[in-house]
């Protein structure tokens, strides 16, 4: 995490605004539910892009197909300008994509410092002998990477529950805890699926204030689901509107709540 | 007040990572070390090194063993019986065919080529979970038993089936055949307990660790971070099979001495080895001594007193031990899945507070 504190300057020398990532004609099935129909979107470097739409309407979907877990059957997926092959997940987080889930997926057993550390798993590749004599490259891996994972638990401000068992969290700290796991690993592009579902209001402004920081000082490109109509409109720059697997509205926050469409979308369907 | 964290302030991060932070545990681990290497080899004698000390110190390594592959990464496993097998067989092809070169040397290969035969019957783990993979490790078990009593060329043709370890020594003293002292055998297996042990912690407290730890979580999410599942699995099923490797030649070249292997590395021995685990505690390497001594010990301390003391019959104290082990596998899988390892973690918490109970 180098230039964790440095302004944003992608180690390719890539700018902000440029395309990130581009989604062309995306469609995915299952069996015979269209979860997705042809929807085509791109997310700008250093954008927070929302995604918002009714329960149901492929949101998350469309995670789960930037991330790698399904494959779409039709489309393309472009990254930094690349085509990208089918991939698996664990493929895909080593181009530096980062995520976070909808119903909270951290390691129960671990403790909040280990839970974070897995995330940094990219950074180290120490052999299985360093490790095992816990000496060299192991040894001066796990101390770098601890400084860095240290950085993200003062910036998120849960020094005072470092060593403890995730279990036992409430649920706000947990949710916490991932966006620390997916910081960690300093991605390019990190997703973030309703990172604020079922917490009260001091909790979302806390998060809203993380999640706004995070773009800010270390540049990350942040594309998010949320429900909540007001957090969107104040967090993100463009706004995607998906309603039953299709595409909607895209645009500023402005543009996207002047459109008939959407305005028709959100009266017409009972969200929460 | 002896045992404080307070004031045990760490300055860096190596400090705080290293395997006992606080002061006084790290004072006791040297001092059971120094007790175990300078006292025990010079009072020992042939009971406590066959009945209790030998057998302790290499099931320590087994349940090390199953303890990585189970209690971190967990994966279920009922083959360990015949992953000892492999061990105990290829050392003692290795010492048959090489005699010239060192028995340590034959053991750490023999843990090397059990790594081997582990990872590949680790590869349907990616497929299968939970109870169908218990099951897959099950069918392990009896095809290495049936394969090392069906084939001769594993026993070197002998008539009676069996294995027969010769004489080997180190430094000149021998440590495997019937010249073997006590101390001899204590001592060698005390070596490689301690190193298995070391090499378990530093693996388990670093990077490797959390991959494993992570599959056992939730493999979902460990997958999302960059964890390639297959590789984490066949890891850890190498890696444990390594140590139990190292078990099964420990057990057959210096302990028995003579093997039968449907007799010493049957399907008991597999579930010997997660009691052991479950009772010690999963995902701990103390656990795994805690358990590898409870169920050595336990069956001495019933025949001391039931037999000895009170003059039961033998089989009524042998049932009497199976009801016992039972019951205490459904305590700690119910009411406390880390064992008698979080049991002493808790008597220490209590301890650290005391006496201030808040
Ligand atoms: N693994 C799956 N198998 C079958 N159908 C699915 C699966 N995942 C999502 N769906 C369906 O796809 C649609 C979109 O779901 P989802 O992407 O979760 O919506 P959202 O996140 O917008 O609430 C729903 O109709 C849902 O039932
Ligand atoms: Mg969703």
């Amino acid at each position: 995490m180098k230039d964790m504190l440095t302004p944003y300057v992608t180690d390719d020398g890539r700018q902000i605004g440029e395309t990130l990532m581009d989604m062309r004609n995306i469609t995915l099935r299952f069996g015979g539910v269209e979860a997705i129909k042809d929807i085509s979107f791109n997310i700008q470097e250093g954008e927070i892009r929302a995604i918002i739409g009714p329960n149901g309407a492929g949101k998350s979907s469309m995670l789960n197909v930037i991330s790698g877990f399904y494959n779409p059957q039709e489309g393309e997926v472009w990254f930094r300008g690349k085509k990208r092959p089918p991939m698996k997940p664990f493929q895909v987080a080593r181009l530096g994509i980062a995520r976070t889930f909808q119903n909270i997926a951290l390691f129960e057993g671990m403790s909040v410092l280990d839970n974070v550390m897995t995330g940094r798993l990219n950074h180290m590749n120490a052999g299985l002998f360093s490790q095992a004599l816990w000496k060299g490259r192991a040894e001066r891996e796990e101390t770098e990477n601890r400084e860095a994972v240290e950085r993200v638990i003062d910036f998120l401000e849960i020094q005072a529950i470092r060593k403890t068992p995730v279990g036992r969290l409430p649920y706000g700290l947990k949710k916490r805890v991932e966006l620390a796991r997916a910081l960690a690993a300093e991605p390019k592009l990190l997703l973030l699926d309703e990172p604020m579902a079922g917490m009260n209001v001091e909790e979302k402004e806390d998060m809203s204030r993380f999640i706004l920081d995070v773009n800010d000082e270390f540049g990350t490109t942040i594309a998010l689901i949320e429900h909540d109509m007001g957090v969107v409109m104040d967090l993100s720059d463009r706004v995607i509107v998906m309603d039953y697997g299709r595409k909607i509205g895209d645009g500023t926050p402005d543009e996207v709540r002047n459109n008939q469409e959407v305005i028709d979308a959100y009266l017409g369907v009972a969200h929460d | 007040m002896l045992y404080r964290e307070a004031g045990d302030f760490k300055t860096s991060y190596q400090e705080d990572s290293q395997t006992f932070p606080i002061a006084f545990d790290r004072y006791r681990y040297w001092a059971v070390l120094a007790f175990a290497f300078l006292v025990v080899p010079f009072v020992i004698n042939d009971y406590w090194a066959n009945a209790i000390l030998v057998p302790f110190l290499i099931y320590a390594i087994a349940a090390i063993g199953l303890n990585i592959l189970t209690g971190y990464c967990g994966q279920v496993s009922l083959g360990t019986g015949g992953f000892m097998a492999v061990g105990a067989y290829a050392c003692y092809k290795l010492m048959t065919s090489f005699p010239d070169v060192s028995i340590v040397i034959h053991i750490i290969l023999s843990g090397g080529i059990t790594a081997a035969v582990g990872a590949a019957f680790g590869l349907p783990s990616l497929r299968i979970k939970g109870f169908y993979l218990a099951v897959a490790t099950l069918a392990a078990q009896f095809f290495l038993v049936w394969l090392f009593n069906k084939v001769s060329w594993f026993y070197n043709y002998s008539a009676s089936g069996q294995i027969n370890a010769p004489e080997r020594t180190v430094f000149g003293v021998p440590v495997t055949g019937p010249n073997t002292e006590a101390w001899a055998q204590y001592l060698i297996c005390l070596v490689f307990v301690t190193v298995c042990a070391i090499i378990a912690r530093n693996l388990t407290r670093g990077s490797l660790g959390r991959t494993w730890m992570s599959i056992r979580d939730m493999d979902i999410a460990a997958e999302i971070i960059g964890v390639n599942p297959l590789k984490a699995k066949l890891t850890a099923f190498a890696v444990s099979s390594f140590f139990i490797g190292i078990a099964g030649a420990l057990f057959f070249a210096v302990y028995l001495g003579a093997v039968e292997v449907g007799e010493a590395f049957g399907i008991q021995k597999s579930f010997l080895v997660l009691f052991m685990i479950i009772i010690g505690g999963l995902g701990s390497i103390f656990g795994s001594f805690a358990g590898a001594a409870f169920l050595v010990v336990l069956p001495v301390v019933l025949k001391l007193i039931g037999v000895d003391l009170l003059g039961w019959p033998t089989d009524l104290v042998a049932h009497f031990q199976l009801v016992i082990v039972g019951a205490l596998i459904m305590f700690f899988l119910i009411k406390e899945p880390h064992g008698l390892a979080q049991l002493w973690r808790l008597a220490k918490e209590k301890l650290r507070l005391w006496p201030f109970p808040y």
